[in-house]
């Protein structure tokens, strides 16, 4: 009934695979009648890989993301999270939003112990791993500062810690650099790479910018919208270590016309 | 690659300019105490129609020349008005907090009170104090009850524009670590709308000296009120203002005291808090 889901399943081995999305709808009950945001999306995300979501705005990339999460519902198809059917949100899962969404009312080191909080563990337990993960963002010394006291940047990479600090095997990142100036946000680039290849987690890292995408991802999944679909998955063939030196070869330049191909051929970008 | 940290250095002019108002304020009010004097003087104003400031002071040093359970002193009184005006001021605003986080959780209720609120809000609630001396007597407990329904208000406004001041993504964020609805509640939407509900606490501190005296102009045996209601009618003008000062200094105690606890609890919020009309 489905032959491209049944394909997508018989070409991955699907033990290492972390993520296993088939046929996920998401409708939505609207005042102009019913949207449909997301229509028979399947894929699989492989353990430790880095994912890229990119697409326009409004095809659904962000409302997929939540559903991954475990905080939308989603209106049809099954969704497997580190190999169970997905239930809702776990410490599986760490979350980046758009803006750094830290609490002006505690300190740095309140705000990235607040998922153990929230899950009544023992915050004193992580208060080393904590430490060590600001160290290894450049935010050694703030642990007492309150967020207004950092910029931008060193707030969203706060933000980051809090996700990492119970060391989920998965990181969902939406749109995380959005907010940030254009040098900012490829320096941040640059340091999410060199976390990630400390630790090695799975990330699914939604964008609306093409260069971040290819920069950063093994596999690019190019969306597009109305009704939200991935169009095509595209390998990233680029040597690791990543450098932003890159972004100008030819090699890397060929994989943005691609996607943005892909993305005018489907609509519009806005 | 570190960015800077917002330079948080204070500013180096002396204390003493930086703070001229502490200066300048009791200048002001000695100049206005001066020609209130010379007026009352000068034009030779009857006593019972406004009284030379040393009277005022006079009445002021006899009235608080006695225990604070003695019926002819002022501490009695304002004990009695401003006890009534706090316990008004909690029990109001408590129910308005619940209650307005109660209506702004759910769309439903919401709708269907917010009619309610709006033709309960614009009606002037000192216009029940008659009827609550009916309910309560002549004791304390209806100025309690006018002083909380007048507390209630600008608490239930307010903490329902808190609520909905709430970053959804806070909540998100919040969901994504199996936070309970009572954490997220605790944790995220309270401390959340702190600045709103400061500011329907800052009105309300006002307002609830306001309730208590209305309640003791309609029928009272104690409280500053009653004190007002029956030197007025024996024109004796000098302990009113003497009250009125009372009154005066007691209600910029308690909203001193309110906006104290907001820069303590709300030092993270910015300068130009929000405020929802009352």
């Amino acid at each position: 009934m489905y032959p491209d889901v049944a394909e997508v399943a018989q070409s991955v081995d699907s033990t290492s695979s972390i993520i296993e999305a088939r046929d996920v709808t998401k409708r939505y009950a609207a005042s102009s009648g019913e949207v449909v945001a997301l229509d028979g999306v399947s894929f699989d995300v492989r353990d430790g890989e880095f994912i890229s979501l990119v697409g326009p705005s409004g095809c659904g990339k962000s409302t997929l993301l939540k559903i991954l999460a475990g905080l939308l519902p989603y209106s049809g198809g099954t969704i497997k999270r580190s190999g169970a059917p997905l239930k809702g949100p776990g410490s599986d899962v760490g979350m980046v939003f758009q803006t750094p969404v830290l609490l002006p009312w505690r300190t740095i080191i309140e705000n990235v112990l607040l998922p153990t909080e929230f899950r009544r563990l023992n915050s004193d337990s992580y208060l080393q791993r904590a430490r060590d993960l600001l160290a290894l963002v450049g935010l050694a010394g703030f642990e007492n500062r309150y967020p207004h006291e950092l910029s931008g940047g060193m707030q969203q990479r706060a933000s980051i810690v809090r996700a990492l600090v119970q060391d989920p095997p998965i990181l969902l990142m939406d749109e995380p650099f959005g907010a940030l100036d254009a040098m900012t946000r490829e320096q941040m680039n640059v340091e999410l790479l060199r976390i990630w290849n400390q630790n090695r987690k799975t990330v699914v890292f939604v964008t609306h910018s093409i260069a971040e995408s290819v920069f950063l991802a093994d596999r690019v999944f190019v969306m597009t919208a109305r009704p939200g679909q991935i169009a095509e998955v595209i390998d990233i063939d680029l040597p690791r270590p990543r450098e932003l030196s890159m972004i100008n070869t030819e090699h890397f330049g060929r994989y943005a016309t691609r996607i943005r191909a892909l993305l005018h051929s489907k609509g519009d970008l806005s | 690659m570190k960015e800077p940290a917002t330079n948080t250095k204070p500013r180096t002019r002396p204390f003493m300019l930086r703070r001229i108002d502490l200066l300048v304020s009791p200048v002001v009010l000695i100049a206005l105490v001066a020609v209130w004097h010379f007026v009352t003087v000068r034009f030779a104003i009857p006593i019972f129609i406004l009284p030379p400031p040393l009277d005022v002071w006079q009445s002021l040093v006899a009235g608080f020349s006695v225990g604070p359970f003695d019926r002819s002193g002022f501490l009695y009184h304002a004990g009695v008005t401003f006890a009534e005006a706090g316990l008004g001021f909690f029990l109001g605003s408590l129910v308005g907090i619940v209650l307005g986080f109660i209506v702004a959780s759910s769309k439903l209720i919401e709708r269907v009170a917010i009619p309610y609120i709006v033709a309960f809000q614009s009606l002037p609630k000192v216009a029940l104090a008659p009827l609550l001396v009916i309910w309560f007597g002549f004791g304390y407990e209806g100025k309690v009850v006018i002083t909380s329904v007048i507390t209630f208000f600008p608490l239930l406004i307010n903490s329902i524009a808190g609520y909905h001041s709430v970053d959804p993504d806070r909540i998100d964020l919040a969901r994504s670590c199996n936070a309970s609805s009572l954490q997220i509640l605790w944790k995220i939407i309270l401390p959340s709308s702190l600045p709103y509900i400061f500011a329907g606490l800052n009105i309300a501190s006002v307002l609830a000296i306001l309730g208590a005296i209305v309640g003791e102009f309609v029928g009272a045996q104690s409280g500053l009120g009653m004190l007002l209601m029956q030197y007025n009618q024996s024109m004796q003008i000098a302990p009113v203002f003497a009250v009125l000062f009372i009154l005066a200094l007691g209600g910029f105690l308690a909203n001193s005291a309110i906006r104290a606890l907001e820069r303590r609890l709300c030092f993270w919020a910015q300068r130009s808090a929000p405020v929802a009309e009352a």
